[in-house]
């Protein structure tokens, strides 16, 4: 079963410059119950993509062709009041900033009392259910934390506090964006067996954006490797990350300073730069940055089948047995 | 060889609470060590450990309590505003939040010459901006750029352009690399390690991104509310750290390989407050070594083959806590 399935989806930006093609031909699923790392590096339309499943895109950024589908709907025709239903209880998030999420001056309870309002449960049966997650979280003294308010916890606690609201109504899905990138590595390492174990207590799938490699080994089932706009390399991550097919997740993965065992002074970057996503190149997106460059660059590049499950945007990418 | 920097026995106090019910905390509760010419030390630690205070508190953009700061064998604690002026010109700071370090209103350009305006140096301004720029990786188009229009990355090599203008000897990086991408990330800590070799620069990086300090640094720090737990050479720390709060923090750093076996020491995730600092070692309410002398008597800082540990029973090589051997 699927619970997200995005197909050949396309966003583009008007600014003033012309069309910015922010998102070229996306596709890959979301199954049950799975955990899915989004990786790439600034600028590779993570956040686009994000906004594009809530239906936030900004004023000027609109779908042009393609479909997101999640729960028998397509995410990408429902109007603002349908796409408001579905967020919260049925796809839920946490961001980067866990204060983003958190008001600071209503109590935690009454917070997590009003995200219960449909459910037709008393106030104390809403209470009940509030401490109980919060105990999952592994919150101290959680009954007593419902009176509190955002500012009397760590920030560690802020992000669990955040992660619980989330999926106080076990939502289908969870768009987690970065949530341990403000953290240091002890906590980051407590969120991600959080994040796990409530995952699997509740049942719903993850989509889970990082720029941190380590964590999305650590975390996630499957990979989705995206550069400039485009999936280059999707997988699971033993896949993707044991045996990359796509010379851009070759080198980002050589990039990791955790990577090198040995103690290097220069660590290994890739040169170049981004390109231009209003003048996008009409064939591999990373040829300009690759040191693989071919004739067969030129033409553009469809997804090719390494592996059941594993695909790789490049034509010099092989098939393996 | 003499250090370059020297920090003896340094406290930050602050002053918190409701007025009738003040107290002080130690946001820095005394710490030593050297930076010499050339070296790259390092200071690691969780957020609230006060290893950006300490920075501060070296550069002289907070006032220390106790303690002393040397910098080239002149003491610069407690200097006035004034005489500061001219010690900022060969000591200079790289902020944390790259795009809020740099003025909206000022261009590219304008801001990496303007220490150059700040400290009275008379130099081509145009020539300076076109070298600046070389030398950080951004071409002269960017001089006309306002900071709203770089990347985080682009407005990093700004910040490290500007922190190199005047030729300092030492630079203070507080996380350097936050929220960069790795390809990024390393271009940076190239560009930082470049200098170092060709001006002989010596430089103090905050980070908590462990596996950059294996990478660049000499020697490093671990900090604990406040203080070192552990100190000494990057290395040997990495292979054999005696420190069990370095150990944890070792172990939890996460990995891109998914089939690596994870010997994780788990720690409660609570840090103790500083206003209410735990008695006997801080670290024993979070140790999964403690004993009752730990929660008894505070551990001396002693001296063990060139490193400094502040633990009753430091580490062999590879132990594992008790507690996780004793649970299958």
């Amino acid at each position: 079963m699927t619970v997200l399935s995005i197909t050949d989806l396309n966003v583009f930006f008007s600014t003033e410059g012309g069309d910015l093609h922010a998102l070229r031909d996306v596709s890959f699923d979301v199954p049950e119950r799975r955990i899915v790392g989004i990786v790439g590096e600034s600028g590779c339309g993570k956040s686009t993509l994000i906004n594009a499943i809530l239906g936030l895109l900004a004023d000027n950024g609109r779908v042009g062709g393609g479909g997101i589908h999640f729960e028998g709907h397509d995410l990408t025709r429902l109007g603002p009041k349908e796409m408001q239903a579905l967020r919260g209880p049925r796809i839920a998030t946490v961001f980067q900033d866990p204060m983003g999420a958190l008001n600071p001056v209503v109590s935690v309870g009454a917070q997590m009392r009003n995200i219960q309002y449909r459910s037709g449960l008393s106030r104390s049966e809403k209470d009940a259910k509030s401490v109980a997650i919060l105990q999952k979280v592994r919150i101290p003294d959680a009954g007593a934390a419902l009176a509190r308010y955002p500012h009397e916890f760590s920030g560690g606690m802020k992000q669990r506090i955040a992660i619980a609201m989330a999926l106080l109504m076990e939502p289908a899905l969870l768009i987690a964006d970065e949530p341990t990138t403000a953290l240091d590595a002890t906590l980051e390492v407590a969120t991600i067996e959080l994040l796990k174990e409530l995952q699997q207590d509740i049942g719903c799938s993850v989509l889970f954006i990082s720029h941190h490699l380590g964590v999305i080994a650590e975390l996630c089932d499957d990979v989705v490797v995206m550069y400039a706009g485009e999936v280059v390399e999707r997988g699971t991550t033993r896949q993707v990350f044991n045996n990359p097919g796509h010379p851009y997740a070759a080198r980002l993965l050589e990039c990791d300073p955790a990577r090198q065992s040995e103690r290097v002074r220069l660590l290994p970057t890739i040169p170049g730069e981004i390109p231009d996503l209003r003048h996008r190149p009409e064939g591999c997106i990373f040829a300009p940055r690759c040191d693989r460059r071919a004739p067969a660059c030129e033409a553009r590049q469809s997804e090719l089948p390494l592996q059941t499950g594993h695909m790789a945007r490049c034509a010099l990418a092989e098939a393996r047995s | 060889m003499t250090a370059l920097l020297e920090v003896r026995d340094l406290e930050v106090t602050f002053r918190v609470g409701p007025m009738l019910s003040r107290r002080d905390i130690k946001g820095v509760a005394g710490v030593s060590f050297d930076v010499s010419p050339g070296e790259t030390f390092a200071l690691v630690g969780e957020s609230g450990s006060g290893k950006t205070t300490l920075a501060r508190a070296i550069n002289g953009l907070q006032g220390i309590s106790a303690g002393s700061v040397s910098f080239d064998g002149q003491r610069i604690d407690g200097l006035s505003t004034g005489a500061m002026k001219p010690m900022r010109k060969v000591m200079s700071m790289m902020f944390q939040d790259p795009v809020g370090s740099l003025s909206p209103r000022m261009t590219v350009g304008d801001l990496v010459t303007e220490p150059f305006r700040i400290h009275g140096v008379s130099v081509d301004f145009r020539a300076e901006t076109e070298r600046l720029l070389n030398l950080v990786g951004l071409n002269e188009t960017f001089a006309d750029r306002f900071p709203h229009q770089l990347s985080g990355g682009q407005a990093r090599r700004v910040g490290v352009a500007r922190a190199i203008a005047l030729n300092p000897r030492l630079i203070i990086a507080d996380e350097p690399t936050a929220g960069l991408d790795v390809s990024v990330q390393g271009e940076v800590l190239n560009l930082l390690n470049d200098l170092r070799e060709r001006l002989g620069l010596a430089m103090v990086i905050i980070t908590h991104n462990l596996h950059v300090v294996h990478h660049i640094a000499d020697r490093m720090a671990v900090m604990y509310l406040g203080r070192f737990v552990e100190t000494g050479d990057c290395e040997q720390i990495f292979d054999a750290p005696a420190h069990p709060y370095t150990a944890a923090l070792l172990s939890a750093n996460p990995e891109p390989d998914p089939d690596k076996a994870r010997n994780r020491i788990s720690l409660p995730a609570e840090v103790p407050s500083l206003l209410a600092r735990p008695k006997g070692c801080e670290f024993h309410t979070r140790c999964p070594w403690a004993s009752d002398r730990c929660s008894r008597d505070a551990p001396p800082v002693v001296d063990k083959d060139a490193r400094k540990i502040a633990c009753h029973y430091p580490l062999q090589p590879g132990a594992r806590p008790p507690v996780a051997e004793a649970t299958p």
